[in-house]
C-alpha cells in the first residue's frame, strides 16, 4: 500500500506528465488558451543598454519557430497589441506603457505618457495621441531599425531565440521519470531552443523617460542592499 | 521616422557628413530654415506631411487603431507560470489576471500563492519518494521560506530593472536588477527552488539529485551585438 507521500508523488507525477505537452518555459507555449496563437508571449528581457543611461525592453512572441519557411512566414497579428508595462511607484500597477502594434509592414509604437487609473489593468485602447515611433518590420534577410531624435530606438522582426533550456529533460525531471538523478551533466544536456527562432519587439528608452524608480520589492522580503528598480512586465492583448 | 537599412548605415553616415560639410561651408550668410513638424509641408526627414522621421510623430493619419484590446497573456519573471501553476486552468487564469491583484483570492479563487507553494513541495515529494526520504523545500539562498518565495513569485510577478545599476537576474552577489539576454534564468530559478540555504543542496554531489542546473548554457549566441542586440534568425 502506498503511503501518503507516495500517493502525492504519484499524483504529482501524473499531473506533471499530462502537462508536459504544454510545458515550454520561460513562457513559451505556456498555457492551453494561448499556446500556438499569435498572442502567445515567449519571453521578456529588460536590461541596461550599451549606453548605460538607457533601458532595453525585449519581447519575444510566437516562439519557438523552426528555421526556414515557418520563420519566414511568421507575422505579427494586427489584432494583437504587445505592451511593455512600467510601474515606477512600487504598487505593481502600470504607470507607463509602451504599446506595439503592426499595420501592414510597419510596427507602430505608442505610449510613454502617464496611464490614467481607469486605463490600467486587463483592457486597453491604443494611445493614438501619443505616437512615439515606427519601424519597418525586419525580415529573415534584412534588418531595419529606427531611432528618434529623442533617443528611442525600435526593432520588430524575427530573431534567434536567446532562451536556453534542456526542455525535454525538464519534463522528465518534473514527471519523476528522471528521479532520482535529475538533470543531465553538461555535455549530455541538450539546449532545446539552440537553433530555433522567435518574433521579437525591441525598444531602447532613455532612462529619464521612465521616471524615478521605486524602492526594490526585494527589500520588502528582507533582501537588503538592492538598488531602486522599476517593476516591468509584458502583456499581450487581443482586439475584442 | 527614419528607417535605416543596416547595410546602408555607412553610406548614410557619409551622406550626413557631406551635409554638415555643406552647411559649414555655406558662407553666403543665408539662414538655413529649420523644418518643423507643424509647417504643413513634407520636408526634412519627414515621411509624410509633418509626420514620420526621427523628429515628428508617426504617420498614423488614416490608419485604423480603434478598438478595445483585452489581455490574454502576460509575463514578468521567466518560467514562473510555466513551472509553478501546475494545471492548464491555473495557467490560463494567471495569464488573464491583473498583476497587482493576484493576492485577491475572491477575484482569483485558485489562490496563486498557495498553488505555487503546493507545486514547489510536489517537486520535492517526487524526489523524496525516489530517494526514500521525506523532503521539503528548504529556505533558499535569498533567505526566503516557502511562503515568502511563492508570495514574491505569485503576487509580485514583474522583472525588477534598476536604471542605475548593471543588469543581472542573479550573479551570486547582485539580484533582480533586470534580465540580460545571457542570464541563465533556469539555473537561477532551479537554485532558488532546490538549492536550499547554501544554494548547493541538490547539486548532484554526495548522492543528491542534480536539480540546480539543467546543464546547458547560452552556447554560441552572440552577446556582444549592438542594438537590436539579438542575432538574426537561424537560417535553415
Amino acid at each position: 500500500m502506498m503511503n501518503k507521500t507516495k500517493i502525492i508523488a504519484a499524483i504529482g507525477g501524473l499531473s506533471f506528465a499530462a502537462l508536459s505537452v504544454f510545458l515550454i518555459a520561460a513562457d513559451h507555449i505556456d498555457a492551453p488558451a494561448v499556446a500556438g496563437t499569435k498572442v502567445d508571449i515567449a519571453d521578456f528581457y529588460a536590461f541596461e543598454g550599451d549606453n548605460p543611461n538607457t533601458t532595453v525592453f525585449v519581447a519575444t512572441i510566437q516562439g519557438p519557430l523552426e528555421p526556414g519557411t515557418v520563420t519566414e512566414n511568421a507575422v505579427f497579428d494586427e489584432d494583437v497589441i504587445i505592451e511593455f508595462n512600467i510601474d515606477n511607484t512600487g504598487d505593481f500597477v502600470e504607470d507607463l506603457v509602451i504599446q506595439a502594434v503592426r499595420r501592414d509592414s510597419i510596427m507602430y509604437f505608442f505610449g510613454l505618457s502617464e496611464v490614467e487609473p481607469e486605463d490600467t489593468g486587463l483592457s486597453s485602447n491604443i494611445y493614438v495621441n501619443d505616437g512615439i515611433g515606427q519601424v519597418e518590420i525586419s525580415t529573415t534577410e534584412e534588418t531595419f531599425i529606427s531611432t528618434t531624435t529623442s533617443g528611442i530606438s525600435f526593432f520588430a522582426g524575427p530573431r534567434r531565440d536567446y532562451f536556453y533550456f534542456d526542455f525535454n529533460r525538464f519534463n522528465e525531471v518534473a514527471s519523476g521519470a528522471a528521479a532520482p538523478e535529475g538533470f543531465f551533466p553538461p555535455g549530455q544536456a541538450t539546449d532545446f531552443f539552440e537553433n530555433l527562432n522567435v518574433l521579437a519587439i525591441i525598444v531602447e528608452v532613455p532612462n529619464f523617460m521612465l521616471g524615478e524608480a521605486p524602492d526594490h520589492i526585494g527589500g520588502s522580503f528582507g533582501i537588503s542592499g538592492l538598488p531602486r528598480a522599476h517593476n516591468v512586465w509584458l502583456s499581450a492583448k487581443r482586439k475584442q | 521616422m527614419k528607417t535605416y537599412n543596416i547595410k546602408l548605415v555607412a553610406l548614410a553616415i557619409c551622406t550626413s557628413l557631406l551635409f554638415v560639410q555643406c552647411i559649414d561651408e555655406d558662407d553666403n550668410g543665408n539662414v538655413i530654415e529649420q523644418e518643423t513638424c507643424s509647417d504643413g509641408i513634407q520636408n526634412g526627414d519627414e515621411e509624410g506631411v509633418d509626420c514620420g522621421g526621427p523628429d515628428c510623430e508617426p504617420c498614423i493619419s488614416g490608419i485604423d487603431f480603434t478598438g478595445t484590446f483585452v489581455q490574454e497573456d502576460v509575463l514578468g519573471r521567466p518560467a514562473v507560470n510555466t513551472v509553478f501553476s501546475g494545471s492548464g486552468d491555473v495557467k490560463d487564469s494567471f495569464n488573464t489576471s491583473v498583476v497587482s491583484r493576484r493576492n485577491d483570492t475572491i477575484l482569483y479563487p485558485s489562490n496563486f500563492q498557495r498553488t505555487f507553494e503546493e507545486t514547489l513541495e510536489l517537486y520535492h515529494d517526487i524526489y523524496g519518494d525516489a530517494l526514500g526520504l521525506e523532503l521539503d523545500y528548504e529556505t533558499n539562498i535569498l533567505g526566503l521560506d516557502a511562503l515568502d518565495f511563492t508570495r514574491l513569485l505569485a503576487n509580485f510577478d514583474a522583472l525588477q530593472v534598476a536604471p542605475n545599476a548593471p543588469t543581472t537576474y542573479f550573479d551570486g552577489t547582485n539580484i533582480f536588477t533586470g534580465r540580460t539576454l545571457g542570464d541563465d534564468v533556469i539555473d537561477i530559478s532551479l537554485t532558488l527552488m532546490f538549492g536550499g540555504t547554501t544554494g548547493t543542496r541538490f547539486d548532484g554531489n554526495n548522492g543528491t539529485p542534480q536539480l540546480t542546473t539543467d546543464g546547458v548554457d547560452v552556447g554560441d549566441r552572440d552577446l556582444t551585438l549592438p542594438f537590436p542586440y539579438m542575432e538574426a534568425p537561424i537560417a535553415q
